[in-house]
């Protein structure tokens, strides 16, 4: 695997889109070539290496490539954004859609991540080691396929409306999220092993969600059923309070059984 | 001797009342007397024409904090010459301006590569998400008047914020179907204040602040015939209430929904209206039922018909790729954008953005050029690097404006405005060809 390390300059004024950092753009390009892909701060077009010391050549495809940004990249939005293959790992923070529409690979951010991170994902992995703002693994505003496949593991909290139009593939938060997780669910896997302040699968139609923590306001729409025992991460089996709903929206029937989405509260 | 306007359009508020009779001076400069119209719309007619209190020339700020009048071609010049140096200008307000401005300065921010946006960004913005995500079964105001039976008020206040709008639409008129007015509607007031609107009300249900997503949610489970599971409280409405107002909404020959501030800015935002617009198809399973953004400005729902004819998004346009046009509220809404510091120059149009933002917003604004195109004097001029007054939409500028139902309407000059200023289209025009001009000399 060849490894292409960035370094970002801090030369941007305004908020750097550097859209072309995926694997999937530098695959087969040299260090010179890697330096001329386009990027946008504004309406400035510029070149990556205008705003990055670039060190190394990309692989031959993209699952070949590695790339390792390093520098301050708290004002850097869309690195990662519709990768297929690969690996990256950012060392600092990052912004605005880090990982967005990715289809395959690996990201790592040892930072926070801000909001729409891992929006309309379809697979691959995605690891942010601090905390993410809202809308992790969310759909583009109107999309009714948000996150279809993949994995999405932040170590830290998340904000506001996590898995929004969720269909499939897995969400594990370590810490808190606080309003709407899984709003207008289709399917897919939440696990929030902290706390959530309300709004846990409003108009859900179909998934489960996990929670270890506290649900400070339960929505009317969830009855209690049973009492389950689950593997919701691999290796730890618990009791959850299993509770069904959105009793108030609609609901497909499979084999003449009502399919409803699912809330496990740990007990 | 004065002459009579009959039929005019008010330009204050989203009801868009079109039965104004305005008396005119002999001369045509001053509004001497308005009719059928509320005390704020009266207030505004009486701030047009040609008198004394209006700024007549733009204003510019000087190296010593003063501001200084200057000609219109040196504002015209300062402002073109901004939008170019900027790498992500923001042009930001037209509630009140007419649909030939929303045009003008779509034509200048593609233009300029920048960002274009308008006060539902701060307003009924999280409703367009909603509409997104789930559509907008909606009437027009004509519909509610000739045959609702069932009004809802939810989180909006219109006793208030739109005077004439239950004694022109929803409550009080006799309509084709509603002979008796009032008689024949039943109200429903949602709401976590006890209003003046509420005083009207059948039912007042005061629900708990930033719980409205759990009633909707409720509602809905009678709806699906869940009516036995639902807890014995739901943000603070007992369930009998709930019950016995779903039967109520779920008996009308029409049900219509107004929904304000009150639910697309508590918790929840767009998820609020979401839902409200899924029970709207809930209910459309027994009865008729639509439901309605009370949208503020008499003109804030003309941007949106005009940009998304012209780009497909009704707001919050990223503009800066010049080729597509990118939108995402949350990033490139003004306030974001100006909290997060991602842009390098502001417009400032038809609004008051100074006195709306929050305060560390203005700060970053206030860090870069900063114009101000409006007729008054206003927060945000105050602040300004350049102030450039305009016509009066509605008083002494016409043009088209889209009332609350999308419904457009033909608004007219009733007075003339002070020589000289310019209508928004005008000055931005000449902005945009001052911009044409410049890059041809090679400015940037």
């Amino acid at each position: 695997m060849s490894t292409v390390t960035l370094t970002a300059k801090g030369t941007h004024e305004l908020y750097l889109e550097a859209y072309n950092v995926t694997p999937d753009a530098f695959a087969g390009k040299t260090a010179d070539e890697i330096a001329g892909l386009e990027c946008h701060e504004g309406n400035r077009k510029g070149k990556l290496g205008e705003y990055f010391d670039i060190d190394g050549n990309g692989g031959e495809t993209a699952a070949d490539t590695q790339i390792i940004v390093k520098g301050n990249c708290k004002k850097i939005k869309r690195i990662g954004q519709q990768m297929t293959a690969g690996e990256i790992i950012v060392e600092s923070d990052c912004d605005m859609y880090t990982a967005g529409w990715m289809k395959g690979g690996k990201v790592t951010v040892k930072g926070n991540v801000d909001s729409f991170c891992g929006i309309g994902m379809a697979g691959g992995e995605f690891i942010v080691e601090g905390n993410a703002q809202n809308y992790l693994g969310s759909a583009y505003r109107g999309d009714w396929r948000g996150m279809t496949g993949g994995l999405i593991h932040v170590k830290g909290n998340a904000g506001n409306d996590v898995a929004t139009f969720m269909r499939g593939g897995k969400i594990i938060i370590d810490g808190d999220a606080f309003l709407h997780v899984c709003t207008h669910g289709e399917g897919g896997t939440v696990v929030i092993k902290g706390n959530v302040e309300s709004r846990v699968g409003g108009q859900m139609v179909k998934g489960d969600i996990y929670v270890y923590g506290q649900i400070k306001y339960m929505m009317p729409g969830f009855k209690y059923v049973d009492d389950v025992e689950a593997e919701a991460v691999e290796g730890e089996k618990l009791t959850f309070a299993h509770y069904i709903g959105d009793l108030g929206e609609r609901h497909s029937k499979r084999k003449g059984e009502i399919i409803y989405g699912n809330i496990y509260l740990k007990k | 001797m004065p002459k009579v306007i009959k039929n005019v359009g008010c330009p204050y508020c989203g009801a868009c009342c079109d039965d104004v009779e305005v008396t005119v001076s002999d001369d045509g400069k001053r509004v001497l007397e308005v009719k059928n119209v509320c005390a704020i719309g009266t207030q505004i007619f009486m701030h047009g024409g040609d008198h004394d209190g209006r700024i007549k020339l733009p204003r510019m700020r000087q190296p010593d904090g003063t501001m200084k009048d200057v000609s219109f071609k040196e504002a015209i010049d300062f402002t073109a010459k901004t939008l170019l140096k900027a790498k992500k200008p923001l042009m930001y307000g037209f509630g009140s301006t007419n649909c030939e401005g929303h045009a003008a300065a779509a034509r200048v921010m593609e233009r300029a590569g920048g960002c274009l946006d308008n006060c539902a960004s701060i307003c009924h913005g999280s409703s367009f998400l909603a509409i997104f995500d789930n559509g907008y079964p909606s009437c027009t105001l004509g519909e509610v008047k000739n045959r609702a039976d069932v009004i809802v008020y939810w989180g909006s206040n219109p006793a208030h914020a739109h005077p004439r709008h239950m004694s022109r639409y929803a409550i009080f008129p006799r309509g084709f179907f509603t002979g008796k007015g009032h008689k024949s509607r039943t109200v429903i007031v949602i709401d976590p204040r006890f209003t003046d609107t509420g005083r009207v009300a059948d039912y007042y249900l005061q629900v708990r602040q930033g719980h409205d997503y759990e009633l909707f949610d409720a509602f809905r489970m009678v709806c699906h015939g869940h009516a036995d599971d639902i807890p014995d409280v739901v943000a603070n409405i007992p369930k009998e209430t709930i019950l016995e107002v779903a039967e109520v909404m779920k008996n009308a020959r029409f049900c219509n929904f107004f929904y304000g501030m009150g639910l697309c800015h508590s918790d929840g935002r767009n998820h609020n209206i979401d839902i409200a617009i899924s029970l709207t198809r809930d209910l459309n399973e027994f009865t008729k039922c639509t439901i309605m953004a009370m949208r503020g400005h008499y003109n804030i729902t003309g941007p949106g018909a005009v940009w998304s004819w012209q780009f497909g998004f009704p707001y919050c346009l990223d503009l800066t790729k010049k080729t597509m046009v990118h939108m995402n509220p949350g990033e490139t809404s003004s306030v974001d954008l100006a909290m997060r510091d991602e842009i390098d120059a502001f417009i400032n149009i038809g609004t008051d953005a100074g006195a709306h933002f929050p305060i560390p917003a203005v700060q970053h604004l206030k860090k870069h050029p900063f114009i101000t195109i409006d007729p008054s004097r206003n927060m945000a001029s105050e602040i300004s690097d350049l102030h450039v007054p305009v016509k009066i939409c509605g008083v002494d500028d016409g043009g088209i404006v889209y009332r609350m139902d999308n419904v457009p309407i033909q608004y007219r000059k009733v007075v003339d405005a002070p020589a000289g200023v310019p209508s928004d289209e005008e000055f931005l025009d000449a902005v945009y060809e001052r911009m044409v001009e410049l890059e041809g000399e090679g400015f940037i």
